[in-house]
Parts: C-alpha cells; structure tokens; sequence
C-alpha cells in the first residue's frame, strides 16, 4: 500500500490503524504527536481506531510548547 | 555545530518577541543543515495559544501549514523558537520536559534585559544532556 507520510512516499505492508502505523515509523511518545490525514487532524482516541489507506497524505508533529515557568 | 541565522530573520524574531510582551512569542525555524553546522533562512512567527509569560503551546493546525510551507520553499523544519520575557536565555525544566525530539533545535530569546535581547540555541536530549550551540549572524 502506497502512502506518503511527512511529504514522503511509503510503501506500507497491509492496513493498519494509525496507532499500529506510529509504532512501525518508530515514532517516541506517540502520545505526544498530532497527526493529520488528508488535511484533517485527528483526534488522539481515533489513532486506534482510523485505517491507513492507499494514497493517503498522513503528517506527524510532536505537541510543541514549554516556557519560562519555574525559571529564575 | 555551528548555528547561522540571517540577521534579517533575527531581527524579525525581536520584532515579534518584543510586539507580543509580556506574553512569549513563539515559532518555527526553517532552513538546511550541513555536517557541521545549520543555517536558519526563515523563521514562521506562530501563535502561543497560551497566551502567558510563562507558558507556550502552539496550534497543530498552524503547524501543519507552516510544515507544509517550508517543505514547498524547498527547505527543512530544523526547530522550534519561544521568548522568555523576564528570564535569561535558557531551557527551564518545562521547555527540557516538552523538548520531544532529540534532532530538533530549541531557541530561546530573552527579553530578561528589553534593550539587549539575548538569543541562544539549544540540543535538548534529556534534562542532563542539554547543548548550547555557537551562533553566527549572517548579513
């Protein structure tokens, strides 16, 4: 199955959730990446749940963020 | 490592910093890496969601279209860029603790002294393996 992940084109071995997909990209923290297929963001209880399918245009992004707090 | 920053991209990143006060401003650091150093050619100005002095979010959705931008300018998504309004230029236990990604570059501007932002780089690779890069602006 052909997908292009990260503007990238991958050839995927059979269908997989989006879950399944982060853990075969050895992607660290999955719990703290966004994910958007085909220009729609997906929820993080939809990660188990959504199937990767042939063509489709899947970004990953780790939640970004932080700040002074705590700093002297 | 070697960090080389266009002075016309630093001086957009005070602007902004300086324009959001007292809150933090944030964003997206764009550009090349070579073997031994990075070039910043664009910086993308984002929003912190989050509004404080203290704290920075950005919104994955703007993300994703800054993420799209570079990668169509032909360039690289190198790291990320937050200001410290009162403090000085170095990661605080929140910005190491959100650090995710070990090959992303962190920059943090103080605005600790208004007259004299202070601009520093940064490998986070855990809260006891943090890397402060040399820096060169360009002209």
């Amino acid at each position: 199955m052909k997908v292009q992940i990260n503007g990238q084109e991958k050839e995927l071995a059979g269908p997989l959730t989006v879950e399944e997909l982060l853990k075969v990209e050895n992607v660290k923290m999955p719990e703290m990446v966004s994910v958007e297929i085909n220009g729609e963001i997906l929820d993080r209880e939809q990660f188990s749940e959504v199937i990767v399918k042939e063509d489709d245009e899947i970004e990953f992004l780790y939640f970004m963020g932080g700040g002074a707090c705590g700093l002297y | 490592m070697k960090i080389i920053l266009q002075q016309a991209e630093y001086e957009k990143m005070i602007k902004q910093a300086r324009a959001e006060f007292p809150h933090e401003c944030c964003g997206l650091l764009a550009g090349q890496k070579a073997e031994d150093h990075i070039e910043i050619q664009m910086i993308f100005p984002m929003v912190n969601v989050d509004g404080s002095s203290e704290h920075f979010t950005m919104d994955p959705k703007e993300q994703f279209a800054v993420v799209k931008k570079v990668r169509n300018a032909g360039l690289q998504l190198i790291g990320n860029y937050h200001s410290h309004p009162y403090t000085p230029s170095r990661p605080s236990g929140e910005d190491i603790r959100l650090a995710h990604d070990p090959d992303f570059l962190y920059g943090i501007l103080s605005l600790e002294h208004s007259e004299t932002p202070v601009l520093h780089f940064f490998y986070i690779h855990s809260p006891t393996k943090v890397t402060k890069l040399e820096i060169e602006i360009k002209r």
